[in-house]
């Protein structure tokens, strides 16, 4: 279980949070504009990767924020954390 | 009952109480501290259980958690009663009682030992090869393997003790009150850090704490003293607390840690009532310092299972801290100098030591030296080969090893006796050091894995880490504290420390016998019966993998997860595929470390406090009722209300009658309700429903049905726009959190730009649903001067009221098709404005309803339920929802999905109505559809959802998803039941009132 560091409250138990998949997929602004093909690449096709992966977490039993994590999935290692909207750091 | 055993007085046996137990029905007598194994074999005790497969007389082994073969069943037949618990480990108290496991009728006749007779029909895989095929007698296979197998009885009825979770955040945690971790935990809280040690003993000071090898010295004095000395002095530290009986079951990333305590398993029966049994400890460290010790490893030769054969350490604790002689003839099988340590210890005691059998050549040091001055005989460069006596030892045979060890030349020496000490080295204890993620690395010099790559902030420190000697010990120790703790100095810095060195190194992880190895019974895990044949065999079918040989092998599968044996069968394999045993990697060693029991793992949360319910405001007027109660979501909800002891379908068909006939009344305060503010708010409702929002005017309720991004149907429920800026929305009861959490996520990271507030006051609100033709009065009786007319407050509108001074919000809207008003008050108001809506009602017959008359009452409407009639599965056009997917709107969540060649497929399945012919026949939920009898297969097409017997239709009504079923109306189809067919006819979904006259009538 990992020790995670809500930027919005400091450090708090993984049980806390809720994991959100992978980051940095945008909704699609104009939906209708898409193929079906197009669509089903932002609606079905996430990444799971070994190794540093941008992911998506939530502090759902804390202040309910919504924020970003690189998490190294063979180590769990917490490379980074940041807010929603902010530039993902390069790791 | 003898106790000659006891071979001189040991301070940590207390010998002025005696302590009388009862072992398979027999009564014994040890003294207090002894565990169950030092008692018995002070009785001269030694087979105490059955092999898993062969039924092997198996005796007392080690005088640890380690231990495979002494597992025992404690107090059997009583509430408290545990199995799978290590001898080794339980401590006797007056009155305890424990029998054998694994063996029937009793361990001294077994009948499965037949199988041992056997075994040449019970190779590797054997249940997986024999049981499996044909698959169907795997009950009866099965049946036979339990009742033969013996893994001990969990108690029949109720715990009767109490467990306790504890929170625990600390600077340092070390594991481990050996010499490293008694001094690591003293350096680390006399340098301020907040320190907590842990050992799973009940004394301190593991092995060296009974240390008395002259030769073993710190600062001039015997280890063990010194030792002592600096133990007292923990008491007088600050940021120290030190928790003994206390095993470390799991690492975890992050150095959390989980821990048991046992404070009770060692009183009398009298002191156990009303104290916290065991505590489980979760503990968040900074840091961790393993201090876990090494487990001695046995040797892999021919009969090496027999009652007396132990490892070398074990007998040296008996003697040396028990004070009980295992044997009274003794021999040593070694291939390093630990064995001479123990030798000299008892014959220190007066304890006789036959020989010491030495698979190296001959070595000389001091220990070498002395054992031969005290009169003992060494065989050099010798292995036994075979050993004898069934259910005690009574004999080894020995014979001169070759150069490459691969087989055994000359005569055959036999030496009587009857307890052997086999000392095959020594194996860090790094389970949980690999449990933390940290990585492993073999030194090929020393045949062991240590620690190489942590993974967290910690350190392996003493002989987990490799490192065996006294003086290697204390000096590494004293370097990487500092490193770790930074410190420039330790307390212990200016020792100075003596021990004997060991020169001579040789390992051979299978010894050779004389006879073929297919002729020989060479175990490597005694527990599961695994010999290094089975792990041969395994290598000739294929199996490469170390995970798969354990697995098909079952080594170290048993409750000692191979603490003994892992490293023989990772030796064996090494040497038989001709791979390094560095590259073959070891297996994963999983949490726990030790057994726990279910008890300390729930803790407190038994009982009502298992699982959490929600009740709401009126819930005590439900139960005075005598109310039957069903579960939805973590809500405690009134189903139906029997009166005169009726059926649940006797009282869903008066309650059904009442709401439609005169009026009915609904605990609707579960529903979710989610306030939403905002300037964007409509503007967000707009994105999250598939209907339009804008134009729904202040003080108008509306219908509206969530998407998933996938356009399948997520949740729905009515909003009522309280003013420009002001929603509220209700979700169903067992999809609020979840609908919250969702608005949520879309609002932070989708939609940052909006201005959107959302709050949930699900249990701000108590909501009671007054609804049937009698309705209006009611509600006039209790707000006398609300205008009710239809024009004023029409069908899907919302009027905020007082009754008395209490404020209401009251939403005219309706989930049965009868006129209905839903009054919301504060919470703390719900029981009182319940008791006003029946009071009131009384002269109109007032009929409080439950959950599944809500239900039928729906059905008849035709109403969906999301979860019952939807599975995820089902978009707005399955439901034949169209009218409330707007056209218009540019985008919501879900809507792309909707034109998707998918999701727009014509044979999808469908939301209809089916009767059945015979109007009394009433379907099962869940049953399948087809449309045609005889076709092989049959082909499914769909199945019911949701099915009631209509009273106020007088027929049996169903809901159902059938492909195609829209373009179906009156066709024919059928549900084959297990008995019969059905006949069914589908139909409109809307059963009741098409026209929704009744709403306004
Ligand atoms: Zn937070």
């Amino acid at each position: 279980m990992f020790v995670i560091n809500c930027p919005y409250c400091g450090e708090r138990d993984q049980q806390e949070f809720k994991a959100g998949g992978e980051a940095h997929i945008e909704r699609p602004k104009q939906p209708t504009e898409l193929s079906d093909d197009e669509w089903a690449e932002y609606l079905f096709m996430r990444k799971n990767i070994k190794g540093v992966q941008y992911e998506r977490w939530n502090h759902a039993h804390g202040c309910r924020k919504w924020f970003n994590m690189v998490r190294d999935t063979s180590n769990d290692e917490i490379k980074a954390i940041y807010k929603m909207g902010e530039k993902p750091p390069s790791i | 009952m003898s106790e000659s055993l006891r071979v001189k007085s040991s301070q940590y046996i207390d010998e002025t109480t005696r302590v009388s137990f009862k072992f398979n029905g027999t009564t014994y007598y040890g003294f207090k501290g002894d565990t169950l194994a030092s008692a018995l074999l002070a009785n001269n005790v030694h087979l105490v259980g059955r092999s898993f497969k062969y039924h092997r007389p198996r005796g007392i082994m080690t005088s640890g958690s380690e231990e495979p073969n002494a597992i025992v069943q404690i107090n059997p037949n009583t509430n408290r009663t545990e199995p799978n618990v290590r001898a080794t480990e339980v401590e006797i108290y007056e009155g305890m009682e424990a029998s054998s496991q694994n063996c029937w009728p009793s361990v001294n006749f077994d009948i499965g030992g037949i199988n041992n007779f056997l075994s040449p029909l019970f190779p590797a895989g054997f249940y997986y090869k024999t049981f499996m095929w044909p698959a169907s007698f795997w009950e009866k296979y099965e049946y036979f393997i339990r009742h033969s197998a013996g893994l001990g009885k969990s108690p029949t009825s109720k715990d009767p003790d109490i467990y306790d979770h504890r929170n625990i955040h600390c600077d340092v945690l070390v594991v481990g009150a050996g010499i490293s971790g008694i001094l690591a935990a003293k350096n680390a809280a006399k340098n301020n850090y907040k320190t907590l040690l842990l050992d799973e003993k009940n004394e301190l000071g593991g092995s060296t704490i009974y240390e008395n090898n002259e030769s073993n010295k710190i600062d001039n004095k015997i280890s063990s003293e010194w030792l002592k000395k600096e133990i007292e002095e923990l008491k007088n530290i600050k940021n120290l607390e030190i928790k003994t009986r206390t095993s470390v079951a799991a690492y975890h990333q992050y150095n959390y840690l989980l821990a048991r305590e046992n404070l009770t398993d060692h009183l009398e029966k009298k002191d156990k009532s009303n104290k916290i049994r065991q505590r489980l400890f979760k503990i968040r460290s900074k840091k961790v310092i393993l201090a876990t010790g090494a487990l001695e490893r046995p040797m892999v030769f021919n009969n090496n299972d027999r009652p007396g054969i132990m490892l070398s350490s074990a007998i040296k604790k008996y003697s040396d801290f028990y004070g009980v002689a295992c044997g009274s003839k003794i021999v040593f099988f070694t291939n390093n100098d630990s064995a001479y340590e123990s030798a000299l210890s008892l014959n220190d005691k007066g304890i006789k030591v036959e020989a010491v059998v030495d698979i190296r050549k001959q070595s000389e040091t001091n220990l070498e030296k002395r054992v031969i001055d005290a009169g003992i005989k060494i065989y050099w460069e010798h292995a036994v080969v075979d050993t004898s006596g069934y259910k005690r030892l009574n004999n080894v045979s020995i014979m001169k090893l070759s150069n490459d060890g691969t087989s055994v030349t000359g005569n055959k020496i036999s030496i009587s006796c009857d307890c052997l000490g086999v000392a095959g080295g020594w194996t860090p204890a790094v389970h949980l050091y690999t449990q933390s993620g940290s990585k492993l690395a073999f030194d090929e010099d020393k045949k062991i894995f240590i620690p190489n790559k942590n993974n967290s902030d910690q350190i392996s420190v003493g002989s987990c880490c490799g490192d065996f000697k006294l003086d290697e010990i204390l000096k590494n120790l004293n370097e990487k504290l500092k490193d770790f703790l930074e410190i420039t100095k330790t307390d212990f810095e200016n020792i100075t420390v003596n021990n004997d060195q060991e020169i001579s190194k040789r390992n051979i992880w299978l010894l050779p016998s004389d006879k073929a190895l297919g002729k020989t019974k060479p175990f490597v895990d005694y527990q599961n019966d695994a010999t290094a044949k089975d792990i041969k065999l395994a290598l000739r079918e294929g199996f490469r993998s170390i995970e798969h040989v354990k697995r098909y092998t079952t080594t170290g599968m048993g409750t000692d997860q191979g603490k003994l044996g892992n490293m023989h069968a990772l030796g064996i394999i090494a040497d038989t595929a001709g791979v390094k045993m560095g590259e073959l990697g070891t297996t994963t060693f999983r949490p726990p470390y030790t057994p726990l029991t279910f008890g300390t793992i729930v803790g407190r949360n038994v009982g009502k406090f298992f699982d959490i319910f929600r009740r709401t405001p009126m819930n005590d007027w439900h139960v005075e009722q005598k109310a039957e109660f069903e579960n939805v979501g973590q809500w405690k909800r009134a189903w139906y209300y029997p009166i005169n002891g009726e059926t649940m379908h006797q009282a869903v068909q008066r309650e059904s009658k009442a709401a439609r006939e005169s009026s009915g009344i609904l605990d609707a305060s579960t529903l979710g309700k989610i306030d939403i503010q905002g300037s964007d708010a409509s503007e967000f409702l707009n994105r999250v429903y598939t209907n339009a929002w804008s134009k729904l005017g202040i003080g108008k309720c509306r219908y509206g049905l969530m998407l998933n991004e996938d356009g399948m149907v997520y949740d729905d429920g009515v909003t009522t726009r309280l003013g420009e800026n002001h929603y509220l929305m209700t979700t169903t009861t067992g999809g609020a959190a979840n609908v919250l959490g969702k608005l949520e996520d879309y609002l932070q990271t989708e939609w940052p730009e909006l201005d959107v507030y959302l709050t949930s006051v699900t249990d701000q609100f108590a909501t009671a649903s007054l609804c049937g033709p009698n309705s209006k009065k009611i509600l006039k009786k209790i707000i006398p001067d609300l205008d009710l007319s239809d024009e004023n407050f029409p069908h899907m509108s919302f009027k905020e009221a007082k009754i008395g001074s209490v404020v209401c919000r009251i939403m005219r809207i309706s989930f049965t098709g009868e006129q209905s008003f839903e009054i919301n008050v504060q919470a703390s108001y719900g029981k009182d404005l319940w008791e006003k809506c029946i009071e009131a009602g009384k002269e109109f017959n007032i009929t409080p309803y439950g959950t599944e008359t809500m239900h039928l009452l729906r059905a008849e409407k035709g109403f969906i339920i999301v979860g019952q009639d939807t599975d995820g599965t089902m978009t707005p056009i399955d439901l034949q929802m169209d009218w409330i997917v707007s056209k218009k709107k540019y985008d919501f969540i879900g809507k792309r999905s909707l034109y998707r060649s998918d999701t727009m497929r014509e044979d999808r399945k469908q939301l209809v109505g089916l009767l059945t012919d015979d109007p009394k026949v009433v379907l099962e939920e869940g049953a399948q559809i087809v449309s045609e009898l005889n076709k092989n297969p049959v082909e499914m097409l769909g199945h019911v959802t949701s099915s009631y017997f209509s009273p106020n239709l007088n027929k049996s009504i169903a809901l159902a998803v059938v492909r195609g079923g829209k373009d179906m109306m009156g066709k024919k189809l059928f549900i084959p039941m297990e008995d019969k067919t059905i006949n069914v006819t589908v139909s409109n979904p809307v059963f009741f009132d098409e026209t929704n006259e009744r709403l306004n009538a």
